[in-house]
């Protein structure tokens, strides 16, 4: 064996190794979702599953009669609208927002402009759960709590930093030739940023999208503070129906993480050659 | 009609004034060009025309009309970058007819105009690739293609070949050139390249630090060069430039150099001098020749000098040899061959001196 092939087999067992310690709980959390609650309580712990079934999901979208710990269906379908309007409204302002913000950041000077960019950027380094008790009073003072209103605007500040911070990257990338050229060419400075900008960093624009809408779609903190009930609890606040006083449905859970999980895996595929070009731009275009 | 005219046009950054109050008349269809090292605000001064610049002081116009105030769509004039910047979302076809469909002309029109000028720059059969897909002469093309179809009054070029390899460059110098005369229309082109100036343009202005040193055709650079900075700009190799003193020697004004050697001024300068004027004096390569090889000017000051180096060119041979201790060029139009360390004796042709006011820079 060579030294190259040594690296390789290297390479390989430490990238299976990654894999597996990222994997493992995504996995156990997918198997658990089809498991009785009999076998995933059972110690010592059964490792190969025994029997499978969808009970978990019937109970969670039909409020089949027979869920596993015999409690009253929570009522999915409401946190699923809940988190659909929240994530979608919230990632459209927060993208049309933090382009423009970021657009200007990338082609105008003005005075102050780095500190700015970087107090925009610091308001991302709190940790938003220390946010949740004062964004909980100012709420309860101005009537948003329990609303879509008041959630959405929370997740619109969290996003349009990061957007701006992506954005800008990706407008500066563009030549300034390119909307100059359009000027002369005959268009307004909007003209050019609609035919010419904005086409050539919808990489961009959609990595945001995406990041903004995951952020929003897992978020659980401070929804779970901002929430009450179904009027405005999510699909992430939801997933604490399951526990009661004493005892933990982990199945009925996992299934509504499982749940959770799809259509952001199904985002993430449908736009992940954008989201690879977006974050790689820099790298690959000289 | 499209003349373009500047008057005590200035361009600010922050506090470094860029272009400095130039005035600057240019003729209808003419082919100027702006020449200078980086930084000599010919880019600047272009940009203030095309209107990607604020003009800070001055007028600008073209034809009658003042543009100070006008958006660059409300000028009528095309820019060729440096770096294309043909959209690289759209096609070809689409690149060209873009400003026309922001113009709002009728698709049959557009067609029609683009087919035209993709004819003009040979470039039909790429209408339907992207630009990535095309080299960069055809990229180059393009971006000319893109400006001609609006038929502009003014075509404005700045640095359009500096991304190109020697040989294209070449090629497409001659191109831009024939467009020229295909369309006639005013341009005004920015380059650093002397070469590029002298073969172009009907008129050259040489720019130095945002002012302008010369304006003139190229043979007037070239045979007259009002400063020392245009002697040493243009022309390639550039002219031989050696500091002196004016001396009196046997009754003559004389150039004494700083180590000591003492050339005859000529004689249609000797009035123009005085003693212990500070001067630089130059001459070109080809005036200074090496004696055993036939060439032998009229009038002549002679000296001896071993060869550093020469670079055989074909036609001609460069030998770099030394002027007391500073090294000069000279030029031999017969193919011999020359070594290193070959002595050779020189002629300098005094006629073809030029002699530089060395506090003014400018000509005497």
């Amino acid at each position: 064996m060579n030294k190259k092939q040594i690296n390789n087999i290297l390479i390989w067992f430490s990238a299976i190794v990654l894999i597996i310690l990222i994997m493992t709980p995504g996995l156990w959390v997918v198997l658990t979702a089809f498991r009785p609650q009999v076998d995933v309580m059972a110690k010592p712990a059964v490792w190969i599953p025994r029997n499978l079934n969808l009970i978990q999901f019937e109970t969670m979208l039909f409020g089949g009669s027979e869920g596993s710990m015999g409690r009253s269906p929570i009522p999915v379908l409401s946190y699923l609208r809940n988190s659909l309007i929240i994530s979608f409204t919230s990632t459209f302002i927060a993208v049309l927002v933090g382009t423009i913000g970021g657009y200007g950041f990338a082609r105008h000077n003005f005075k102050h402009k780095n500190k700015y960019f970087l107090l925009i950027m610091l308001t991302r380094t709190i940790p938003g759960i220390s946010l949740s008790l004062p964004i909980f009073i100012i709420f309860s003072k101005i009537g948003l709590i329990d609303t879509h209103i008041g959630i959405i605007l929370v997740f619109v500040a969290l996003n349009i930093p990061f957007t701006i911070w992506l954005t800008d990257g990706f407008f500066r990338q563009i030549p300034r030739a390119m909307s100059e050229v359009a000027m002369t060419d005959g268009c307004t400075k909007l003209q050019a940023f609609w035919h010419i900008e904005l086409p050539l960093s919808r990489s961009g624009i959609a990595s945001a999208g995406i990041f903004a809408f995951l952020i929003s779609w897992n978020e659980y903190a401070l929804v779970s503070n901002l929430a009450r009930s179904t009027d405005s609890k999510t699909l992430t606040v939801g997933l604490m129906d399951f526990t009661a006083q004493f005892t933990i449905n982990w199945p009925g859970m996992c299934a509504l993480a499982v749940f959770i999980i799809i259509p952001a895996l199904i985002l993430t595929f449908m736009v992940q050659k954008h989201l690879v070009t977006g974050l790689t731009f820099g790298g690959v275009k000289g | 009609m499209a003349q373009v005219s500047l008057k005590g046009v200035s361009k600010f950054y922050g506090k470094v004034q860029a272009v400095k109050k130039i005035d600057l008349e240019i003729i209808d269809k003419e082919f100027l060009v702006l020449v200078g090292p980086s930084g000599c605000g010919k880019s600047s001064s272009l940009r203030m025309i095309a209107g990607l610049e604020e003009i800070d002081e001055g007028v600008i116009k073209i034809g009658d009309k003042e543009m100070n105030n006008l958006e660059p769509r409300e000028r009528n004039v095309s820019m060729v970058f440096q770096n294309y910047a043909l959209y690289p979302h759209m096609t070809v076809e689409e690149n060209l007819g873009f400003s026309l469909k922001i113009a709002g002309l009728a698709k049959k029109e557009i067609e029609k105009r683009v087919h035209e000028a993709a004819g003009i720059l040979d470039i039909s059969e790429f209408l339907q690739r992207k630009p990535s897909q095309l080299s960069g002469g055809q990229r180059q093309r393009v971006a000319m293609g893109r400006a001609i179809v609006r038929r502009p009054d003014v075509f404005l070029f700045d640095e359009p070949l500096s991304n190109l390899d020697a040989k294209l460059r070449n090629q497409m110098r001659t191109e831009i050139k024939r467009l020229h005369q295909k369309v006639s229309t005013t341009i005004v082109y920015v380059t650093h390249d002397q070469v590029e100036a002298m073969t172009l343009a009907d008129r050259i202005v040489i720019m130095k630090d945002g002012i302008i040193e010369q304006i003139g055709t190229p043979l007037d650079l070239f045979e007259r060069p009002a400063t020392k900075f245009v002697a040493t700009f243009i022309g390639s190799p550039s002219m031989n430039m050696i500091k002196a003193s004016i001396i009196k020697h046997n009754d003559q004004l004389s150039m004494k150099t700083n180590d000591g050697i003492i050339v005859p001024v000529p004689k249609d300068k000797q009035n123009s001098l005085r003693e212990g004027q500070n001067i630089s004096f130059g001459f070109r390569a080809e005036d200074i020749v090496p004696l055993k090889f036939g060439q032998k000017p009229s009038s002549t000051w002679e000296m001896q000098s071993s060869v550093n180096l020469a670079e055989p060119l074909g036609t001609e041979t460069l030998i770099f040899t030394n002027f007391g201790e500073i090294e000069i060029v000279s030029r031999m139009f017969t193919p011999e061959q020359v070594k290193s360390n070959d002595i050779l004796n020189f002629a300098l042709n005094l006629d073809r001196t030029y002699l530089f006011d060395e506090n003014s820079g400018l000509a005497i």
